[in-house]
């Protein structure tokens, strides 16, 4: 299959390149870190929240433009989509795979004391 | 309008050429939510974000129509043999 349009105009992508470089923890979901909107955006929230880590949510629901330039930009199809030190990491399953093995708290480590 | 866990199977089949495939339809029978556990010789070097992206990528035109995806498991034949 192909696309017949891009979400993801030159502008947005370049404010997209600002916003995750904002904060070292961006987090794309459906509600926000204090009313979650989706079982998978709400498991991250509390991962994120349990490692005790500053984050900044951008709640999609509110941005059908920003949903739809996002999954292009991210090449990922789903939220939530975590950020970290300006590089995509990966959805919930990913996310909670690497909370299981130390590795999200070790990137994280690195990436709030860089 | 969900997608048939057999259109999703057909789907990985093809691009992944798996070894193990499980694919369980959680939504109760409407076609919108997946749990996948697939084992393929395609996801050797590479790590977790890229083998998601060639599950992904493999249901691209699904995707369209699933409310909710999980992708349990995603190994390599080596790695999954010492599950067993």
């Amino acid at each position: 299959s192909f696309r017949c349009f891009s979400a993801l105009s030159p502008e947005m992508r370049s404010t997209l390149d600002k916003v995750v470089k904002s904060h070292k923890v961006v987090l794309f979901m459906k509600g926000t870190k204090d009313f979650p909107q989706c079982g998978f955006s709400n498991t991250v929230v509390q991962l994120l929240n349990s490692l005790n880590v500053p984050f900044e949510t951008l709640n999609i629901l509110e941005n059908e433009i920003l949903r739809q330039g996002l999954k292009e930009y991210s090449n990922w199809p789903t939220f939530p989509q975590l950020y970290i030190d300006g590089e995509f990491f990966g959805g919930c399953d990913i996310t909670v795979e690497a909370y299981k093995n130390g590795q999200l708290q070790e990137l994280l480590e690195k990436a709030l004391c860089s | 309008m969900g997608v048939a866990k057999e259109d999703v199977e057909s789907a990985l089949t093809s691009a992944l050429k798996p070894s193990h495939l499980e694919v369980i339809d959680t939504s109760g029978g409407c076609g919108a939510r997946f749990e996948i556990e697939i084992v393929s010789e395609q996801f050797e070097g590479k790590r977790l974000l890229e083998r998601h992206r060639l599950v992904n990528g493999a249901l691209a035109e699904q995707m369209n129509h699933i409310h909710a995806l999980s992708i349990k498991k995603a190994l390599t034949p080596s790695q999954w043999n010492p599950q067993q």
